[in-house]
C-alpha cells in the first residue's frame, strides 16, 4: 500500500479502526455466519462500556487494588550504564499480579463478560500466561472457565498448566495442527461456535475479529497512559524511543498507543527471529510474512505459496505465533512503528544481562524487546532515553534457560 | 444460467430433493479424489461441494480436520484442487460442483486470477467458510463476473437482518447451518431448522440446502422433507478415514453410503 506520513499515520490513529474493525486493508471480520450476532453483541457491549463511568471507574479500581497499578517505570542505570549509550527505563509489567501484562485485559474482558451476563468464559493460551491470566480473573468473580492449550505446550509449561488448575479452570489440551498456539486458538473458537449463547471467548492479544483488536487495545493502553505520564514526571520530557515485543502484539500495542501521536518517539516492535530469519524457523509475521487472512482478521501471516499458515519457531511460547494484531500490520505499512527480529541467542543473552546488572528475571519475551534495546541504545548518546516494555516476569522460564544450558533444576 | 439453478430447476420440476456429498479434496491421497467424485454422482449425488484442504479449519470438527490434515500431507492446494475439478468434468459435464473452504488460500492467489481459473477448470460455485457478505464485496464480484455462484451460510443465530443482506450477495442456493456449533457434532434438531427456514424463505427466492449433523439415511430423510437440498460431510468424511490403509475401497463404500440416503429422500418425496 502507498506509504503515508508519520504524521498522516498519527492522525489515522485516533480514527482507526473503522465501524467495522478495519486498519487501513488489516483486520476485520473473517468469521462463519454463526459468530457474526455474539461479535456484534460483543461490540455493542463494549462500545457502550467503554465509555460508561462506571464501568471505567470499576476498571480502574481492580487495576490499582487486584492487579497492584500503576506499575513502576524504573530506570535500569546499571544496565544502561554496561551497555553505554541511552538511559533505559524498564516499564514494570512483570510486577503486575499474575506476572505479566495479560491481567490487565483479562480484568477489562472479565468485566464486560459480567455486564452482559455470561458466566462461562474460555481461552486460549501459548505459554500460560494468558491462561492463567484468564482463569485467574474466572475464579475472582465466581466464572466458569476452559483455557485451550496446544498439547506440545502443555508438555513445554506444566507449571502453568498446574497453577490454572489450581484457580480452577479446565485446561483442554488441543491434539490438532501444529499443537500449539495457533491450535489452541482454533479450538477456542470451535467452542464459542458452539456455546455461543452463555460463553464469553477472552482473547489476549491484539488480533481475532473486530473488535477484538480495538477492545485489547483499550484494556492495555493504560501500560502507555502510565509510563508516559511516568516519563514526563521522572525526565520532564517525552522518551526517545519505546521498544516493544510482537507476538500477537498486546503489550506492545499498550505501550504504543498513547505515544502515536507524539512524532518525536520514534517505535520499535520486535518479533521472534529464532534460529535467523534466513533459517526460516522463526515467527516473524511482519518482517518476513505477507499479507493474508486467519483467525477472523486480514494481517500479515507465516504462510507458505498455497496459503497454507506455516509452522513457527521461537524459543519464548508467548512469541510462537504466526499471525500478529491488524494494527501493527497497519503501523508497519504506514511506517509510524519500525518492526525487527531478535534471535533466540540474542535473547537469551539479554535475559542474562538484565538478571545480572539489575536482579529483574524478565520474560523469553520481553527479553527480545531488551536485547533490540541493548542493540538501539549502544548507538544513541547517553542523554537520550528509551522507554522499553518489561512485559513478563522470567519465572515461567527459568527451566527452558536451564535445559539449554543443560542444567537440571 | 448456472449449472447450479439449472439443477435445482430440474430437481422442483421432478418434485426431488437435492443431495450434496461433501468431500475432502486430497483426502486420503490426490488419485482417490476424482473416482469418488464420479462413484457419489453415480450413486446418486445432484451437486458435489469439494473440501478445499486448509492448515487451520476453524469452523470444523475433528473428522473434517484430519481430513485436511491427510491431505496437506500431500501438499494438496487450491491449484491442484482445480486440477482435479478439471479431470472430473472430462466425463462429466453436467453435476454442479461447489468449492469449500476457507479464505486465505483465494487470498493468496488473488480473487480474479482465482476465479478466472476457477471457472476455467469447470467449478460452479464457491463457499468461502470465514468470510461473511461484510468482507466479501470483491471477491463476490470475481466470481459473479466469471458466471461463479456464490454460496454464503445462515445459521441459527442469524437475524432477518441478515438473511436479507445475505440474499443480495447469495446466488446459487443458501447454506444452512442447522445449529450452532462444528460440522460432524451431532446436536440436528429438524423442527428448530423448520422453523427457521420458514423464515428465511420470507426473504429469498434462492433454493435452501441444510448442512451440519446430517449423519445417515433418516436424518438425511428428515432434513429433506423441510430443505431443498441435504448436505452430508463428517459422514462419509469419517468413512474415508477408516479407510486409509485400502484406498481403493473408497469409491464404492461411499457410493453405498449416498445410494442408502438417496433412497431414503427419494422414499420420503413418494409418501
Amino acid at each position: 500500500m502507498e506509504q503515508t506520513t508519520a504524521a498522516e499515520a498519527a492522525r489515522l490513529s485516533d480514527t482507526l479502526p473503522d465501524e467495522r474493525g478495519h486498519f487501513g486493508p488489516y483486520g476485520g471480520q473473517f468469521v462463519a455466519e454463526t459468530l457474526m450476532r455474539p461479535l456484534d453483541e460483543l461490540n455493542s457491549a463494549y462500545r457502550r462500556y467503554i465509555k460508561d463511568p462506571e464501568f471505567l471507574a470499576e476498571f480502574d479500581s481492580d487495576l490499582r487494588h487486584y492487579v497492584g497499578r500503576p506499575s513502576p517505570l524504573y530506570l535500569a542505570e546499571r544496565l544502561s550504564d554496561e551497555i553505554g549509550g541511552a538511559r533505559i527505563y524498564l516499564k514494570r509489567e512483570d510486577l503486575n499480579h499474575t506476572g505479566a501484562h495479560k491481567i490487565n485485559n483479562t480484568v477489562g474482558q472479565a468485566l464486560l463478560a459480567r455486564r452482559m451476563g455470561k458466566r462461562r468464559v474460555i481461552a486460549e493460551t501459548g505459554a500460560g500466561q494468558h491462561g492463567v491470566a484468564s482463569a485467574t480473573v474466572a475464579a475472582r468473580f465466581g466464572m466458569e472457565c476452559v483455557v485451550y492449550m496446544g498439547a506440545e505446550d502443555i508438555r513445554r509449561q506444566a507449571i502453568n498448566v498446574y497453577r490454572m488448575r489450581l484457580l480452577g479452570a479446565e485446561v483442554v489440551p488441543v491434539e490438532s495442527g501444529s499443537r500449539t498456539l495457533k491450535d489452541a486458538l482454533n479450538e477456542a473458537l470451535r467452542d464459542w461456535v458452539t456455546n455461543v449463547e452463555n460463553t464469553f471467548y477472552i482473547i489476549g492479544t491484539v488480533a481475532g475479529p473486530h473488535p477484538y483488536p480495538v477492545m485489547v487495545r483499550d484494556f492495555q493502553a493504560v501500560i502507555g497512559r502510565e509510563a508516559r505520564a511516568q516519563v514526563l514526571e521522572q525526565t520532564g520530557r517525552l522518551p526517545d524511543a519505546l521498544v516493544a515485543c510482537v507476538g500477537g502484539g498486546s503489550n506492545a500495542i499498550g505501550l504504543f498507543y498513547p505515544f502515536l501521536g507524539d512524532r518525536e518517539v520514534a517505535i520499535y516492535g520486535i518479533e521472534a527471529g529464532g534460529d535467523g530469519l534466513e533459517t526460516g524457523r522463526h515467527a516473524a509475521p511482519l518482517c518476513a510474512g505477507k499479507s493474508g487472512v486467519l483467525h477472523g482478521n486480514r494481517t500479515y501471516l507465516m504462510e507458505d505459496v498455497d496459503g497454507q499458515i506455516t509452522e513457527t519457531h521461537s524459543i519464548s511460547a508467548g512469541l510462537d505465533y504466526p499471525g500478529v494484531g491488524p494494527e501493527h500490520a497497519w503501523l508497519k505499512d504506514s511506517g509510524r512503528a519500525r518492526y525487527d527480529v531478535v534471535t533466540d541467542s540474542e535473547a537469551l543473552e539479554a535475559f542474562h544481562q538484565l538478571t545480572r546488572t539489575e536482579g529483574i528475571i524478565p520474560a523469553l519475551e520481553s527479553s527480545h524487546a531488551l536485547a533490540y534495546t541493548a542493540r538501539l541504545a549502544a548507538g544513541m548518546d547517553r542523554d537520550k532515553i528509551i522507554v522499553v516494555n518489561l512485559s513478563g516476569r522470567g519465572d515461567k522460564d527459568i527451566h527452558t534457560v536451564a535445559d539449554l544450558e543443560g542444567i537440571r533444576v | 444460467m448456472s449449472r447450479i439453478q439449472a439443477r435445482f430447476g430440474e430437481l422442483a420440476e421432478q418434485q426431488r430433493k437435492a443431495l450434496i456429498p461433501y468431500v475432502t479434496a486430497g483426502d486420503p491421497q490426490p488419485d482417490v479424489t476424482v473416482p469418488v467424485l464420479h462413484a457419489l454422482v453415480a450413486a446418486g449425488a445432484d451437486l458435489i461441494e469439494i473440501g478445499v484442504p486448509f492448515s487451520d479449519p476453524m469452523a470444523d470438527g475433528p473428522v473434517i480436520q484430519a481430513a485436511c490434515e491427510r491431505a496437506l500431507v500431500h501438499h494438496v492446494s487450491l491449484h491442484d484442487v482445480l486440477d482435479m475439478v478439471r479431470e472430473f468434468r472430462r466425463t462429466d459435464a453436467h453435476t454442479p460442483v461447489i468449492l469449500m473452504g476457507y479464505l486465505n488460500p483465494i487470498e493468496v492467489w488473488g480473487y480474479q486470477g482465482f476465479a478466472e481459473a476457477a471457472a476455467a477448470a469447470g467449478v460452479d460455485g464457491v463457499l468461502t467458510v470465514d468470510m461473511p457478505p461484510e468482507e466479501a464485496d470483491d471477491l463476490v464480484s470475481a466470481l459473479h463476473e466469471r458466471s461463479l455462484d456464490a454460496i454464503f451460510l445462515l445459521s441459527p443465530t442469524s437475524s432477518e437482518e441478515r438473511m436479507r443482506k445475505i440474499s443480495q450477495s447469495a446466488s446459487g442456493f443458501i447454506y444452512y447451518v442447522s445449529f450452532t456449533g462444528v460440522t460432524g457434532a451431532n446436536r440436528l434438531d429438524v423442527d428448530a431448522v423448520a422453523k427457521k427456514l420458514d423464515v428465511i424463505r420470507c426473504h429469498t427466492e434462492l433454493p435452501l440446502g441444510v448442512g451440519f449433523g446430517i449423519r445417515d439415511p433418516e436424518s438425511a430423510a428428515r432434513v429433506a422433507q423441510v430443505a431443498d437440498a441435504v448436505v452430508v460431510g463428517s459422514a462419509l468424511v469419517g468413512k474415508v478415514a477408516g479407510l486409509v490403509d485400502r484406498p481403493g475401497s473408497i469409491p464404492a463404500e461411499l457410493a453405498a453410503t449416498v445410494s442408502a440416503m438417496r433412497a431414503a429422500i427419494d422414499a420420503q418425496a413418494v409418501t
